[in-house]
């Protein structure tokens, strides 16, 4: 099936105008599959890590939204065990007038401000409430752990 | 449990059960109730019977119905706000159908109310068009030029009339979303009204676009609910709310002829409130690998050990080798069961000294839960068995019918016996899961009387269809007899017991695992 217009022009944009921290390249025998990185942001506890993600675009694209997830372990309360991202515009909140760009834009920020009321990932969202300090903590060492460059 | 729709689908109706125990009623001492709430008035037969404490009003509607309500309301509405009726739909959508909060929230902020809608500005003025703009491109699907048809709401998010049709299908046809779909333009909350929808989208999706509005009108409203039996149309509209749900067991009758909770929406589980249903099912299945043995079909006679299997609905089992009669439930003896020492259906808490042991506790409430999961389980599996034993004696009856001249009516009275049997083993059921939850007070001998005596209504009743088929014209009169007697124990019961619950005088431990 012949590519998209709208898929062959975000990639051109993406490739031509590279979002800072973020880059996503598509894989060369599949331009709806890209591989992904985020650094994470500045002053939360995942600063110093680069994060995998891995970025499928389905048949129905941009009616819905892409499909993505961290390749890199991570300890976030909206992001669980296989690297799910629990966050709105991915769901009920998208639209086909966003782009890969700003979806990738969305989860750097996620990783800034982390919402452990809307948890995915329900223990590490406990952890945060009850103690965010020992929780930021944690995610800091996986950081280190899980996302060195 | 999947027996249930079976024998919910042609019972009788009320008025059928109340002519049937009407005629039992004089002889009978020991009944109890107030005349008047089981509502036969002797003075005047053209009176409504009043209600049972364990019914409620409830009213069932055909789609055409509930459509026509529903485009009464906007009408109405419509010329109390002034608005246009297509926005009037989409106004009292967007305020789940809440006709009150709606004209007040109106009244009090009027632009406010129209732009939470999607609605902003009059939309009367200037009807929904496709444009073609120069130097446009579509931000969907990256098209430009100057034949593209293009299309926006009031917000201004324009894009190309084939994305925003394929925007509509994917939002109708995949996510069967109506009433609240919003523009396609990035966060914004406007919705898609009904004038610019029927610009947008193809025939074939406008009949799937308003079967899924009219949805939207039964699913947003408190009192109204799809009747959930298989390729049913109808909707039931029913007053009970959710907080009264420990009070009341909400059971409605739908035209099609099921039986269900309008709480809950499973199969009629009276007596037992729907929360306490969904708690004793997910026990039972948490169980089920613990209590498998129990479903078992065959069972040894305790006198001889022989193999003796369960083939009819009766609990009264007789060993074919050494006659031996007792009881399938708790293989007790028979002749102690059916008098006063009847007590098969009640569990006897073991106190003292065992139970202090943290181990003989486990075994007691495990022994304690299969006391009753085995009464559930066992009304549930003779209920299919009744209804087999049935529907055989039923082909033959035909036959009979053929050979003897004998008239459809004649045997009628099998048909009304096996209904009364369903219901009231369905009934019997869920007193079972009542009782497992039941707190111990002075209500409680009284509500496990009124279960023992309708326990033994039933096997009374059932018992009769395990009799030689040429037989079964000869007892007609009898059958009649122990037909109309289970029916009016199972009102007894469901009166008593919804009446108590109503008043709040029994106490549930639902922290019971
Ligand atoms: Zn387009
Ligand atoms: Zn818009
Ligand atoms: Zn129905
Ligand atoms: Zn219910
Ligand atoms: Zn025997
Ligand atoms: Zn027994």
């Amino acid at each position: 099936m012949a590519l998209p217009k709208r898929i062959i022009k975000e990639t051109e944009r993406l490739m031509n105008e590279p979002v800072p921290g973020i880059s996503a390249v598509p894989h060369e025998d599949n331009l709806r599959y890209f591989d992904v990185t985020i650094d994470g942001p500045s002053q939360s506890p995942y600063e110093g890590g680069l994060f995998k993600l891995e970025l499928f675009l389905p048949d129905d694209y941009p009616m819905t939204p892409p499909k993505i997830r961290f390749l890199t372990k991570i300890y976030h309360p909206n992001i669980d065990r296989l690297g799910r991202i629990c966050l709105d515009v991915l769901k009920s909140n998208w639209s086909p007038a966003l782009q890969i760009r700003t979806i990738l834009l969305s989860i750097q920020a996620l990783l800034g401000a982390p919402n452990p009321d809307d948890p995915l990932a329900n223990d590490v969202a406990q952890k945060w409430k009850e103690d965010q300090n020992a929780a930021i903590e944690t995610a800091r060492q996986w950081t280190q752990e899980h996302a060195k460059p | 449990m999947d027996s249930d729709d079976d024998f919910n689908s042609s019972q009788l109706s009320d008025d059928e059960i109340m002519d049937d125990s009407d005629v039992a009623l004089d002889d009978d001492s020991d009944f109890e109730m107030d005349q008047d709430d089981m509502g036969f008035d002797s003075q005047d037969k053209d009176i409504k019977p009043a209600k049972h404490a364990y019914e409620v009003d409830f009213k069932v509607f055909s789609p055409q119905q509930i459509q026509s309500h529903q485009d009464k309301q906007i009408e109405e509405v419509s010329n109390i706000l002034g608005q246009p009726p297509e926005a009037t739909a989409i106004l009292l959508r967007h305020l789940r159908w809440n006709k009150e909060r709606l004209i007040d929230q109106y009244m009090d902020k009027t632009e406010e109310t129209l732009e939470s809608a999607g609605l902003g500005e009059s939309s009367e003025s200037n009807p929904p068009k496709l444009e073609k703009i120069a130097g446009f491109v579509c931000d969907i699907c990256c098209e430009d030029g100057p034949e593209l048809d293009t299309f926006a709401m009031r917000c201004g998010h324009r894009f190309c009339l084939d994305c925003y049709r394929q925007y509509l299908f994917t939002k109708i046809k995949d996510e069967g979303e109506a009433a609240r779909i919003r523009c396609p333009g990035e966060g914004c909350t406007r919705i898609v009204d009904s004038k610019s929808l029927d610009l947008l989208v193809s025939e074939s999706l406008k009949d799937r676009y308003h079967e899924l509005l009219t949805r939207t009108y039964v699913d947003d409203k408190e009192n109204l609910r799809w009747c959930p039996a298989p390729n049913c149309v109808f909707a039931v509209e029913c007053g009970v709310k959710d907080k009264e749900l420990m009070k009341v067991v909400p059971t409605v009758h739908c035209d099609c002829g099921h039986y269900f909770c309008f709480g809950c929406s499973l199969n009629d589980h009276q007596p037992a409130p729907c929360s306490l249903v969904k708690k004793w099912l997910k026990k039972c299945e948490d169980d089920s690998e613990t209590a498998n043995w129990i479903s078992a079909n065959t069972k040894e006679c305790s006198k001889c050990n022989s193999t003796i299997e369960k083939n009819g609905g009766c609990n009264h089992m007789t060993c074919r080798k050494c006659r031996h009669e007792f009881c399938w439930m708790c293989m007790g003896v028979w002749s102690e069961h059916g008098t006063s020492w009847y007590n098969c259906n009640r569990y006897e808490e073991k106190s003292g000294s065992e139970a202090r042991d943290a181990q003989a506790k486990s075994r007691q409430s495990l022994e304690r839960y299969l006391h009753y999961y085995n009464r559930y389980a066992n009304h549930e599996q003779s209920a299919k068995l009744d209804k087999d034993i049935y529907l055989k004696t039923e082909k033959k009856m035909t036959q009979l019918q053929n050979t003897s001249g004998m008239s459809w009516i004649e045997v009628q009275f099998l048909d009304s016996a096996s209904q009364a049997l369903q219901q009231c083993r369905q009934t019997l059921k869920w007193t079972y899961a009542f009782a497992y939850y039941l707190a111990r007070n002075n209500l409680t001998e009284i509500f496990e009387d009124n279960q023992k005596d309708l326990e033994m209504a039933v096997e009374n009743l059932s018992e009769m269809f395990e009799k030689p088929i040429d037989q079964l014209q000869g007892l007609k009169v009898d059958m009649l007899d122990r037909t109309a007697y289970c029916t009016k124990r199972r009102i007894i019961l469901l009166e008593d017991t919804a009446q108590n619950l109503r008043d709040g005088m029994f106490s549930f431990e639902l922290r019971k695992s």
